[in-house]
């Protein structure tokens, strides 16, 4: 369990989004109405169909894009007060593809790129750079191109380039995609790390397994809109509504829905927890 | 004559010292639906690339062993000779769509071999149709869904009307709604018009429900090769090789520890239902008077 600050739900409260609509140049509406509080220490995960618009509102939470109508408040401002880089040392937002973000010539260029332009003394920027570095797990390749690394090693160095700016949030766009395994357990490793350290975590992804494994609340976006906040148990338990939202249960969530005669709830996560009512006998006596 | 025929393959690209296939033997029938499984790096991708002449021909090298594409020597033919024979679908979709709408993107291909307009007609009608996206002919496919992305480059590679489709890492951008459609398009074009499939992925999920054989890949080699059945029972050594289990195998293999004398081997949804439902009634029933 994350330990949670006591607080007053107003200081409690790092993101706070009201009746946020986005619409692109040309009319397309990405975000039709949104509301969302987002508290110090959450682990969430937004999830939806492709074009439900979490990316966009990724991006309108660090003021990569403006909200077209409605407020984004962070730490209490509203982002139409706050720059890029004012709001970039809150909000730390790793691209979808870290290709978009990796440009220089080293790991330690790339990652230094981030608090140097925010102002930082050199010596905070060697000691955050170092920092992000270690925790990323990047010591070993830190002199060499980003572009000669894996693809599991660029996402962790787009991530440590995001650290060294010291958000108190990180959102991470579908940062597993294209990892294989091995990969993926690492970089969740670190993600998790993160959370317990007392960052604020907003992962963006398709991967339901994943979402069933690290993330404490869940986020399901459709059409622009949030149709269902809760914890990760309820939020395989509504079918239909997963479905609309292009979303489809891991499938040891499934299997406890048709094991719900046996006396599987149907809340069940993982494949440990499963096991465990099935060994416990609850089933048996139903 | 095989779909693909790989003995003893081992390839390197120019300027480098490592070889990225390093003995690869793998035999694909025609009409198989066949998924690559492996780490990044376990030459995956380099076998996709090397099924329809990609390598070695844009991407030279040190090519070494028996690789034949529907009996013919990869070696000796170019790749738009293998282009009638071999549909190539990539990662991301939208690194292969370029046209103004999703006909003109389908037709591309047999426009290039200078197929009569009559023809041409059909097959893109034909090949929108299999992949269910009919009447979207003058869509731009920059509009489109991740997944109708997907499935408009894979219509673009069938106007071509191949015998195979290889497919790297065709779900990467796609949502659960996404990944399913693209799925069951596949296992359509076998089951109904022989298409041979062959596909790298990372996660197992899929290979387990849609897949005739699984090939699991380390290192530049194929160290197994089956059904699903018999190569994706054992989620640990998965897992060590880098590929994402079947998440109910997970379940068969606790149980298995656990119940003694119980005999779990499933790998799908349904299986599991099965074959708990079957052990667990039995054994209620066992146990009272």
């Amino acid at each position: 369990m994350i330990p949670r600050v006591p607080a007053s739900v107003d200081q409690d409260k790092i993101i706070s989004v009201h009746g946020l609509k986005f619409v692109y140049d040309g009319g397309v509406q990405a975000l039709a109405g949104l509301n969302l509080d987002v508290r110090r220490g959450d682990y969430l995960a937004i999830v939806g169909g492709n074009g439900s618009g979490k990316t966009t509102l990724a991006k309108n939470l660090n003021g990569l894009l403006r909200p077209t109508s409605g407020s984004v408040i962070i730490n209490g401002t509203s982002t139409s007060e706050l720059t890029v880089a004012e709001l970039a040392k809150v909000i730390g937002y790793a691209f979808q593809n870290p290709d978009h973000q990796l440009f220089c010539s080293s790991v330690v260029e790339e990652v230094r790129f981030g608090p140097l332009n925010l102002g930082y003394s050199e010596a905070e920027v060697a000691k955050k750079t170092e920092l992000s570095i270690e925790a990323m797990d990047l010591s070993a390749v830190k002199d060499q191109p980003p572009f000669s690394l894996t693809l599991g090693e660029r996402r962790r160095v787009s991530i440590a380039s995001v650290m060294a700016m010291d958000p108190q949030v990180f959102i991470l766009d579908e940062p597993t995609t294209g990892l294989d395994a091995r990969e993926t357990d690492d970089l969740m490793d670190s993600i998790d790390r993160l959370n317990l350290d007392g960052h604020t975590v907003v992962l963006i992804t398709h991967d339901m397994k994943l979402v069933a494994k690290h993330a404490k609340r869940v986020v399901v976006m459709s059409e622009g809109r949030i149709v269902l906040d809760s914890d990760p148990g309820g939020v395989f338990t509504d079918l239909e509504l997963l479905l609309r939202s292009k979303l489809v249960p891991p499938p040891v969530s499934q299997l406890a829905h048709r094991l719900s005669s046996l006396g599987v709830p149907r809340e069940v996560l993982s494949p440990e927890e499963l096991v465990f009512h099935l060994m416990s006998g609850r089933g048996a006596r139903r | 004559m095989r779909a693909l025929d790989l003995q003893d393959v081992r390839f390197k690209h120019r300027g480098s010292d490592h070889w990225a296939l390093d003995g690869v033997s793998l035999q694909v029938e025609k009409g198989e639906f066949v998924t690559l499984l492996g780490s990044n790096g376990s030459g995956k991708s380099t076998i996709c690339m090397l099924s329809n002449g990609l390598i070695p021909h844009a991407l030279p090298g040190d090519l070494q062993g028996k690789t034949e594409i529907f009996g013919f020597d990869v070696k000796e033919h170019s790749v738009a000779e293998f282009s009638t024979k071999v549909g190539m679908v990539f990662q991301e979709p939208e690194s292969q769509l370029f046209c103004m709408s999703v006909e003109e993107e389908v037709a591309f291909g047999p426009e290039n071999l200078a197929v009569p307009r009559e023809e041409l007609r059909e097959r893109v009608e034909w090949a929108l149709e299999l992949v269910g996206m009919k009447g979207y002919n003058d869509r731009s496919p920059f509009s489109l869904s991740g997944g109708q992305k997907q499935r408009v480059a894979i219509a673009a590679a069938l106007s071509m009307r191949p015998d195979m489709l290889v497919l790297d890492e065709p779900a990467y951008a796609l949502d659960p709604v996404g990944r399913v459609e693209l799925y069951q398009v596949l296992r359509q074009l076998k089951e109904q018009h022989g298409m041979t499939v062959l596909l790298a992925e990372c996660d197992s999920e899929e290979a387990a429900k849609y897949s005739d054989k699984a090939a699991l890949m380390k290192d530049g080699r194929v160290i197994s090769y089956g059904t699903p059945r018999e190569v994706l029972k054992d989620p640990e050594r998965l897992r060590s090789l880098g590929i994402i289990p079947p998440q109910v195998s997970e379940v068969s293999a606790l149980l298995k520890e656990r119940l003694e004398g119980s005999n779990f081997s499933f790998i799908s949804v349904d299986e599991a239902e099965r074959s708990i439902k079957e052990k667990f009634t039995n054994r209620k029933r066992g146990r009272e008077p």
